[in-house]
């Protein structure tokens, strides 16, 4: 280890041809990829192109047709979706999918329950370790909330707070399941540009307060550009591109790629 | 330490109140002022409250419709007499053998169907209803079609009293924890649940089984208050009564649930010598419900202290907590 002088760091993921249709069509085809400990990647690519697949890919909720995913040298492929999230990945969900009729501390709490600090015995006989469970979970909430400054609208239902406010929502309760890999499908879909500013400010202050790796797709290139270390590009499924970017933004088939989109 | 108080005050507030309402009853029918007519409506009230709460933790609560609600009765009832009439156990026994025979049963079928997403549970539910039914019409050691008859009667006040007020215990405090935040997260959004660390089939059985145990226990009660049983008794309109009575209360709220088992027991016996009139009228208020307050009479609000102090206080309705 040390003394070799051989800097090795530690990919937290590794995605090995990745293989996944639907029917006929190949939503994603041989892909593979990987994130560093700490690294901030941005996956992106034209509509359809087959991001949110990979993501469905990862946390379980397709499994592949074939390839492995490899998450802290563990094979996670096929595993159940909770399983999954047991071993610190979290994620978001382009088109929102809170727990609507609930309130936004209650959002938050439930995926805290990963954690639970009191067995289901002492929540039905009302231990005192059950209200002392309660208020360990409860402060660990609020935490969240108040990163993303939503603890003032905690008792508020979830279906009511405003569009941008129930993106933060979504960062916040996957945060509370205390991942150690974050992946964001669209995070700033549907803000305005000031809303979209402050958010890559928050993403950034949680990636270094809790040493995460991010994973983000976003349809907007420039956006990427700007906040992530490193990018890979899909086209019908495939990785067309990787790299920094600045070599993104000159490489001829991405710009293709988008171009033929707006053509369409 | 002053949370902790509070909730201490708080419960010996509900021991006191609870155990008034206990003394009340009992000492009417002591002195005979509640006459057998009113006793068998009061024991129908108490399981009809076991039953309902015990269903909506499943329907209510879970968002898994079970249509087999009465099967398990029938499982509870028939283990508590073949432990009571034909061991010669003492009730107790008969009551656990209920619970977990009930529960076994809930196990079975909620392992293979609460795994697939959609509407299995429904129909396997159904079946098992009319399975149960078929079954014990065919057993002969349990008389088949003609039932159980001359059971004794065990069933007293304090035995029902404390059945309804341990099952709506149970899932009161259930509910109000994070297993209870887990289980409503299933309704909410499955998938969502899921990705966010909770099992769900296991949160999906744990309740079917709880529910399907207290259903077990109310099978019991019923047995051992009106001296005979029947497999017809436990049939899917059984399962229907229920059924109205949950989402009557409104799914997801177990003050609901009790308020409905209550309001349908009082109609019930309003229409005995009607029985024609009654199934008519469950419909009516099955429409009425559905066109005017389809979240049922509660919604998924719960009838609290805070509501009382509001209704007290004459406040309006300012926050409303879920
Ligand atoms: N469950 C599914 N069943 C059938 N086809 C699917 C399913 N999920 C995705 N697809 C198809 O796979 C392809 C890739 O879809 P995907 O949602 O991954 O794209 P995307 O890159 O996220 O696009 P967008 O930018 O619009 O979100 C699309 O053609 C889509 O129609
Ligand atoms: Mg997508």
């Amino acid at each position: 280890m040390a003394g070799f002088g051989v800097e090795e760091k530690m990919s937290i993921i590794e995605i090995n041809s990745l293989d996944k249709s639907f029917g006929g069509l190949s939503a994603v085809l041989n892909v593979n990829f990987f994130l560093e400990q700490n690294e901030l990647v941005g996956l992106i690519g034209p509509n359809g192109a087959g991001k949110t697949t990979v993501f469905n890919l990862i946390t379980g909720v397709y499994k592949p047709d074939q390839g492995s995913i490899i998450f802290n040298g563990q094979n996670i492929t096929g595993m159940a979706p909770h399983a999954i999230c047991a071993r610190g990945i979290a994620r978001t969900f382009q088109n929102i999918r809170l727990f609507n009729d609930l309130s936004v501390l209650d959002n938050v709490k439930i995926a805290a329950h990963k954690n639970v600090p009191y067995n289901f015995f002492s929540a039905i006989f009302r231990t005192p370790g059950f209200f002392k469970g309660e208020e360990i979970i409860e402060k660990e909430a609020m935490k969240y909330l108040e990163i993303f400054k939503l603890d003032d609208k905690k008792d508020e239902l979830a279906k009511n707070m405003p569009y941008g406010e129930q993106r933060r929502l979504e960062i916040a309760r996957a945060m509370a399941t205390k991942p150690t890999m974050l992946i964001l499908d669209e995070p700033a879909a549907g803000m305005n540009p000031q809303e979209t500013n402050e958010l890559m400010n928050l993403i950034a202050q949680i990636r270094r307060e809790f040493k995460l790796s991010i994973l983000l797709i976003e349809h907007d290139m420039s956006l990427v550009m700007g906040v992530c270390e490193r990018i890979y590009v899909l086209d019908y499924g495939q990785i067309i591109a990787e790299g920094k970017p600045e070599d993104i933004r000159r490489n001829k088939r991405v710009v293709e790629a988008y171009l033929g989109e707006e053509g369409e | 330490m002053q949370i902790l108080k509070n909730k201490f005050i708080r419960f010996c507030a509900d021991v006191l109140i609870l155990a008034a309402l206990f003394t009340l009853v009992q000492y009417f029918i002591t002195t005979g002022l509640l006459n057998q007519y009113y006793q068998i409506n009061l024991a129908s009230m108490c399981i009809n409250i076991i039953l309902s709460v015990s269903l909506s933790l499943i329907n209510g609560f879970t968002g898994q419709l079970s249509l087999g609600h009465a099967g398990f009765m029938a499982v509870g009832a028939y283990a508590s007499v073949i432990l009571t009439q034909m061991l010669g156990q003492p009730f107790i026994a008969g009551i656990f053998a209920a619970c977990l025979a009930a529960g076994v049963c809930g196990f079975i079928i909620g392992v293979p169907t609460l795994r697939l997403k959609g509407d299995y549970l429904a129909i396997a539910t159904l079946a098992f209803g009319e399975i149960i039914r078929v079954t014990l019409q065919n057993i002969d050691y349990v008389n088949g079609p003609a039932g159980v008859l001359g059971i004794t009667k065990l069933t007293t006040w304090p035995w029902l009293f404390a059945a309804a007020v341990i099952t709506t215990l149970v899932v009161v405090n259930l509910i109000n924890s994070s297993y209870g935040r887990a289980i409503i997260s299933v309704r909410e959004d499955e998938v969502a649940s899921e990705l966010m660390g909770i099992n769900t089939t296991k949160y999906k059985v744990i309740a079917f089984v709880i529910g399907a145990m207290f259903a077990g226990l109310a099978g019991a009660m019923y047995a051992h208050f009106f001296y005979i049983i029947k497999p017809e008794t436990f049939n899917f309109l059984k399962s229907f009564d229920i059924l109205v009575m949950v989402v009557l209360g409104g799914l997801g709220s177990t003050s609901g649930a009790i308020i409905a088992a209550i309001f349908i027991t009082a109609l019930t016996a309003a229409l005995q010598s009607f029985p024609a009139i009654r199934m008519i009228l469950y419909a009516l208020i099955l429409i009425i419900v559905m066109i005017y307050r389809p979240q049922g009479l509660m919604g998924n609000k719960e009838l609290s202290r805070q509501t009382f102090g509001r209704i007290w206080s004459g406040r309006k309705n300012e926050h409303n907590r879920n």
